[in-house]
């Protein structure tokens, strides 16, 4: 039994996977069936099927942390490292496959916004559906029934099937029921990737209210700075295991040094290019950060290089070779193209075949923090466009550090430049 | 938010590899009512949205189907009834039968149909067949009152064998249940069981003396395994409870004890396949 200030204990938990276990929704019984002949046949040839360690792959491993009642963790890891995986193990979907573990009281999480939500029930409906899968009591539904419709202000159809419902005023209706949980402990998992400015602010700011009356947190986050804002203390997850249990400064520090958010690179293979393409072949294009790493995330404040490695396999006149950002959701920043300049534009007027690489820099104090898509075009303006790929390539920004992060509150909008502003006393009262 | 109830004391609960084959744990399923209850109710609402008829359907079911074996098998085949009214022959055994079909149709498909909440939220998974054959309970509660009709039109009088009904009801439930927990666990590995399922159903229908009388299967040895099939009893008892004739025998015990076979293996075995069921689904 642990301690009763503690509100999480987790002791050497591991999950196991069975590789392709998440594509067995095509598994038939013939499958089975030839499986199950096969194994027979070599056990006959006097092979022993034996079920090796490369037909498993451990998602968590000897995975030991603890957290205080009324403490906000959070869980930092590139995609892959086992976040998802921690959390379904901790909200007991999922059975972990060696361990212990102790949770004391309801575990709510933001990751089940709307779940259950049955779009032919009106919103009225919806709420005592939703309210009872997320584990509350009939009464205290009705007790908190109209703060949750207040809250996501959909008074006006709360009678009207949620069919009908737009995506913002669903989204809202279903945060109101979670938010109105009240879990001794909750989890939030990348739930400001969601939705709009203001939706995203109120999840941060029932966070906060959730951290403030006592209860626990977890939150798992590619936010850096959300994760340095809401959490005291966070554990950098790697391949399923925990490398470090640190004040957030610290973890997060650790976690952006290190590399572990080594992404940042796409490749392209020969069959993932269009024929259409030719002469232009893409190759990789790659995100580095101010040391000259590779990086998924990289901070507002240094300078972002980007380079995109292509070849030519004829001589082609007039190639410009660019790129665009957007948003994740799908709004332009900007585009830049290789020979803007008026230099280079006459420089490289004609390429002749060949491996080139063309490297450009975003200067600091840009971009605001968030994720970003980075697009690649290639084209000879006028004449024809050779390859496009609008999402070839995504990564983060943090903007830790940057110019206004003292005031603990998101900005909205991609760009968050420095500008030179000024204050100037006009006369004295 | 207001100022947390905490509850020092607030439950512990305990994670840890689930291990061997798991028993049941009812307390813990009460704890739960409340998701049954609502489970059941958004099973039954959205099965009539949108539909004029609403909840008449699960009459008008019913009515049709006799309507369609007593042309077939009650004027044109000439199908011994036992003496009864053909048409109320049929009825009372399709009743009962439309229950366990539309149970099994329901909770087979259950697992699969609610996967984005067996992957996302913990509650004990026995809840969403279940209620997947309360659903189909109050349907057939509600079509009870055709039998009442019928009898009505048929100058039957009421007598207390009408009460086996109760028992009788609750075996079919556990009978479907029990089915509906081998099926749907099944089907969120393989999805050749929802394939199946209609033969499955129709097969099962031909083997219940629902369209003949179960005197045309030959007393003896033959009849004890015919029984077997846990409709059998269920469909004997009803049409006796109903409107008399040969009383339930031997048939039903067998049929109770097939049940409560199904229901304990098939207890078993979901709660075994449960531990996978969000990894695989």
């Amino acid at each position: 039994m642990m301690d009763s200030d503690l509100s999480i204990l987790v002791r050497g938990i591991g999950k196991r996977y069975k590789i392709g276990a998440t594509q067995q929704r095509t598994d038939t019984l013939r499958d089975l069936i030839t499986a199950q002949a096969e194994r027979i046949g070599s056990t006959l040839r006097g092979k022993r099927h034996q079920s090796n360690d490369a037909d498993h792959i451990w998602a968590l491993r000897d995975v030991n942390f603890e957290v205080k009642r009324g403490q906000a963790l959070g869980i930092i890891g590139r995609n892959g490292a086992g976040k998802s995986t921690l959390l379904k193990v901790l909200s007991r979907v999922t059975d972990p496959t060696e361990g212990y573990g102790e949770l004391r009281g309801r575990v709510g999480s933001l990751l089940e916004v709307g779940t259950g939500f049955h779009p032919e029930l009106t919103g009225r409906e919806n709420i005592f559906l939703n309210g009872a899968i997320l584990g509350m009591h009939k009464k205290e539904i009705e007790a908190r029934f109209d703060e949750i419709v207040a809250f996501s202000e959909v008074e006006k159809f709360i009678d009207t099937p949620v069919k009908r419902y737009s995506s913002g005023m669903y989204l809202r209706l279903a945060f109101a029921v979670a938010a109105h949980l009240e879990p001794e402990i909750l989890v939030v998992d990348e739930v400001l990737a969601v939705g709009d400015a203001d939706f995203q602010r109120k999840c941060l700011g029932k966070m906060g209210d959730v951290a403030n009356s006592g209860r626990t947190v977890l939150f798992v986050s590619h936010n850096m700075s959300a994760i340095l804002r809401l959490t005291q203390d966070s554990i950098v997850l790697d391949k399923g295991k925990v490398l470090l249990r640190a004040p957030s400064s610290e973890a997060v520090d650790f976690y952006l040094n290190r590399g572990l958010s080594k992404l940042g690179e796409r490749f392209w293979e020969e069959d993932e290019v269009p024929a259409s393409s030719a002469p232009f072949r893409p190759l990789a294009i790659r995100i580095l950060d101010k040391a000259g790493q590779i990086s998924d995330s990289v901070r507002s404040v240094d300078p972002i290089r980007i380079e995109i490695d292509y070849e030519l396999t004829e001589d082609v006149t007039g190639l410009r070779v660019g790129c665009y950002l957007f948003t994740t959701r799908g709004e332009p920043i900007f585009t830049s193209f290789d020979t803007d300049s008026e230099e280079l534009f006459k420089e490289y007027t004609a390429r002749p075949k060949g491996i080139y690489t063309s490297r450009c820099i975003i200067p600091p104090d840009i971009l605001n923090e968030g994720r970003f898509l980075l697009g690649i075009n290639a084209s000879s303006y006028g004449i024809r466009r050779y390859f496009q790929d609008d999402q070839a390539l995504s990564f983060s920004v943090d903007a830790s550090g940057a110019p206004g992060t003292h005031w603990p509150e998101p900005r909205p909008g991609p760009v968050r430049p420095v500008l030179d502003w000024e204050i100037e006393q006009r006369g004295s009262a | 938010m207001a100022e947390a109830d905490l509850n020092p004391s607030a439950q512990v609960v305990t994670l840890k590899p689930a291990k061997g084959w798991l028993g049941i744990n009812l307390k813990e399923l009460w704890h739960y009512r409340e998701l049954i209850y609502f489970l059941t109710w958004r099973d039954i609402k959205v099965r009539y949205k949108q539909a004029v008829l609403g909840i008449a359907w699960s009459v008008l079911q019913p009515v049709l189907t006799t309507a369609i074996t007593t042309v077939v098998f009650g004027i044109l085949l000439k199908v011994n009834s036992d003496g009864l009214p053909y048409p109320v022959f049929a009825l009372s055994a399709l009743l009962p039968w439309h229950l366990f079909q539309l149970s099994l149709q329901k909770s087979s498909v259950s697992l699969v149909g609610n996967s984005n909440l067996l992957t996302k939220v913990y509650f004990p998974r026995v809840i969403i067949p279940l209620s997947s054959v309360l659903a189909a309970l109050v349907d057939f509660v509600i079509s009870l009152i055709l039998l009442f009709i019928t009898m009505a039109i048929y100058k039957i009088p009421l007598t207390w064998n009408i009460l086996w009904v109760i028992p009788l009801t609750l075996l079919t439930v556990l009978a479907a249940l029990a089915v509906g927990f081998w099926l749907s666990a099944l089907n969120v590995q393989y999805r050749d069981v929802q394939q199946m399922v209609p033969f499955l159903i129709q097969i099962w229908m031909y083997a219940t003396p629902i369209v003949y009388p179960i005197t045309t299967i030959p007393e003896g040895t033959f009849r004890y395994i015919y029984s077997l099939n846990p409709m059998v009893g269920v469909v004997q008892g009803f049409r006796w409870a109903f409107f008399g004739g040969s009383p339930p025998d031997m048939t039903l015990i067998i049929s109770s004890l097939a049940v409560l076979l199904l229901l304990i293996t098939g207890l078993f075995f979901f709660r075994h396949m449960e531990t996978t069921f969000a990894d695989v689904v």
